[in-house]
């Protein structure tokens, strides 16, 4: 710079020169540098130099901790467990030589054949061993249906959506029961005439003809009706014998009733949760009373709780012959005990929406729904990503608290799994405990990382 | 500057009554907003509305798309009164477009989205045709190729002229700007002023809250001065720049002016 001290004035005239960065910023040694060495190679002063040394020490006591843990879980699982019993010894193959068996004394790792004998009870429970081939189906329907609407690169992915919310439910529920379940026809014709005069004053409603009362209420009375002629609909539907062998819901066990309950919480509660959320935003004063006590109710009591009352308390609401199982109850609880929980966290989504995008929506001539969809709740729900996985992950562990209501989850089944007698042996416990753990945390973590994907993509095209 | 464009030969105002505010008053609260405010605007007319911050000019003509309620007199839009009723209510939202300070563009959509999310969901054109209509006015805006970026990766002044294409889109009868360019750094202003001129110059009737007096003077016909909720002063703009009546306007002008 040519720039004296009297003279303020200063015009440049060659432009400076593009420079790389420094070295140690970037590749290998930038990535050691920025991540390992950058907190201890300062000893340029006293008090310098000690942090340095005490980062070092702790560095060094937390890897070492660290990984004799792992090594541990590593040996306990992999290295010293026992793989097989060619034998067919059960129990003595888990033994040491003390306790009866061939192992060395010293012997303490996981006990592997015992979790084969039993996976296919913790997988279905008692469900019955020649049926078993509809729960494949049911399961390899559902996961295929949720691959193709989660890779992007597929076509038709919301038709596809759209048939996994509507037939896959009868499908699936068609195949694990057997269908046939007892109709009522008269009762069913009955309340599909109600549900058409419910649709008809409706609609009557909706043109104004039957005062101001009946307008406000016409989308609800119109709302109802559809709900009870599609649940006449689905009912006849199930009663039809499609010639399966009727399987209870008390024979269903294992991994499929926990994927069962966490599949329909998670399905049903994030659309109940957004309805509830924009509920008690709206301006409708019955509305948002309705949709705040509801949410504070459920979010106030505990999910055992629930649970217990869903088995006691709904029976007395149901009119007299009508008779839900215990499945049925167990996941109304949980639904809308998850849908409150979504619902918080939907409105502090809601929340963070500036308030111009409703009224740029509102000026366009929008109505409240489409504004909805299209400008506030893909904003909303995309803020909210983390949060409505937590909850959904929230819900998968808490479904193993059925099993207080006598059904059996998937660890209420590696609990019943433990009594077997004929492969008692002090690891069996643990072994089946880390098995369970372990499919458990497959699937939490497979939506968290799914979760985060989604946060990735939406935050790449929408960046600022 | 001042004689310099006056109104070109083809910004002609009809007949036509456009809006009608008779006796119009509305509360926040206990405070009062707007008193007493009469105002008839014809098609074809180009307001500016002026006046210090609170005097009400926002709330005036966010009143006439009913983002506001107004709670005494009576609001006409091309004959529609404005009340409860939902369905008018869309009706005169459908043609009348509004730009606003914070442009308000929807960051989830890209620009060719935000143009054709009304016409395909409010008019229910075809996506092909909304498409069509949404590049004719990204075009005219002059940011065509924009149109597959998202709002945050354009500039201040580009997001407003989007904001305009996106309002165009409707084909409205009327474009309300609640002051368009005060969120905007000083380089990207012109480029959103010459937007609006253009605007104007085809016959648009417009109502535009700004303190941009150059674009007073160059295409209003008439401008309005508001304080403390009342309509204190409105004349044409030759004359309201060269001899202001009220005190309060002569003050304010010497204040904006006065730089």
């Amino acid at each position: 710079m040519t720039q004296n001290s009297h003279n303020s004035v200063f015009v440049r005239k060659v432009d400076a020169e593009t420079l790389p960065p420094p070295q140690n910023e970037m590749g290998i040694r930038g990535w050691l540098w920025r991540n390992l060495l950058y907190s201890v190679t300062d000893y340029s002063s006293v008090s310098a130099a000690l942090r340095s040394l005490a980062m070092i020490f702790f560095t060094v006591l937390v890897s070492y901790v660290g990984l004799t843990q792992l090594w541990l879980l590593l040996d306990f699982v992999f290295f010293s467990a026992v793989w097989s019993d060619p034998t067919g010894i059960k129990r003595e193959a888990c033994w040491t030589l003390s306790q009866g068996g061939t192992l060395p004394d010293d012997w303490h790792a996981a006990c592997w054949p015992f979790i084969f004998a039993k996976l296919k009870f913790l997988a279905y429970g008692p469900y019955p061993m020649d049926e078993l081939w509809r729960v494949n189906v049911t399961g390899l329907l559902g996961l295929a249906g949720l691959c193709w609407v989660l890779i992007e690169a597929l076509p038709y992915r919301r038709l596809v959506g759209v048939l996994m919310l509507t037939a896959y439910p009868v499908i699936a529920l068609i195949l694990l029961t057997g269908g046939a379940s007892e109709a009522n026809y008269f009762n069913a014709t009955a309340y599909i005439f109600v549900g058409l005069a419910l649709i008809t004053v409706g609609r009557l409603g909706q043109r104004d003809l039957l005062g101001i009362v009946a307008s406000d209420f016409a989308s609800i009375i119109g709302f109802v009706g559809w709900s009870l002629i599609v649940f006449q609909v689905l009912m006849l539907i199930f009663s039809v014998d499609v010639g399966l062998k009727p399987v209870g819901t008390g024979d269903w066990g294992g991994l499929m009733i926990t994927l069962v309950v966490a599949v329909t919480g998670i399905v049903v509660s994030l659309p109940l949760g957004v309805i509830l959320a924009l509920g008690r935003r709206s301006n409708m004063p019955v509305a948002r009373l309705l949709c705040t006590i509801f949410i504070e109710f459920w979010r106030g009591v505990p999910l055992i709780s629930v649970l217990f009352m869903a088995s006691v308390m709904i029976p007395l609401f149901l009119p007299e012959g009508v008779n839900f199982d215990k499945l049925m109850r167990a996941l109304i609880g949980v639904m809308l005990f998850s849908a409150a929980y979504m619902a918080e966290v939907v409105r502090g989504g809601l929340q963070a929406i500036d308030k111009g995008q409703y009224e740029a929506a509102e000026a366009m001539g929008l109505t409240y729904w489409q504004s909805m969809r299209q400008i506030i709740l893909p904003q909303a729900l995309t803020h909210v990503i983390p949060g409505i996985v937590n909850t959904f992950i929230g819900l998968f562990k808490d479904t193993t608290l059925v099993s207080i209501i006598g059904l059996f989850d998937l660890l209420g089944a590696g609990k019943s799994a433990i009594a077997d007698a004929s492969w008692s042996s002090p690891v069996q416990a643990i072994s089946i405990y880390l098995f369970v753990g372990f499919i458990f945390f497959i699937f939490c973590f497979g939506m968290s990382r799914y979760s985060i994907f989604m946060e990735n993509k939406l935050s790449k095209s929408r960046s600022h | 500057m001042a004689g310099k464009s006056r109104t070109s030969s083809n910004m002609v105002v009809k007949d036509e009554v456009m809006i009608s505010m008779q006796a119009v008053n509305k509360w926040f609260g206990n405070f009062h907003v707007l008193k007493d405010i009469n105002l008839t605007v014809n098609k074809g007319e180009r307001i500016v509305i002026c006046g210090p911050s609170g005097s009400g000019k926002s709330t005036l003509i966010r009143c006439l798309n009913r983002l506001e309620e107004h709670q005494a007199g009576t609001i006409k839009v091309q004959g529609i009164e404005l009340n409860n009723d939902l369905k008018k209510i869309d009706e005169i939202r459908r043609e009348v477009g509004m730009v606003f300070q914070h442009f308000n563009l929807f960051p989830h959509l890209t620009i060719l989205e935000n143009c054709t999310l009304a016409p395909i969901w409010v008019r229910k054109t075809p996506k092909a045709d909304a498409e069509a209509i949404a590049m004719k006015y990204l075009e005219r805006v002059k940011i065509p190729e924009q149109a597959h970026k998202y709002p945050g990766q354009l500039s201040g002044g580009q997001q407003q002229r989007v904001a305009i294409a996106r309002s165009l889109c409707m084909e409205p009868k009327l474009m309300l700007f609640d002051e368009p360019t005060s969120a905007l750094d000083p380089e990207m202003i012109k480029e959103v002023l010459d937007t609006m001129v253009s605007l104007a110059e085809d016959g648009m009737s417009m109502i535009c809250v700004t303190h941009e007096m150059g674009f007073a003077r160059k295409v209003a016909n008439r401008v309005i001065f508001m304080d403390e909720g009342q309509i204190v002063e409105q004349n044409e703009p030759e004359e309201f720049f060269q001899n202001p009546q009220s005190d309060r306007t002569k003050l304010f002008l010497s204040q904006i002016l006065g730089h």
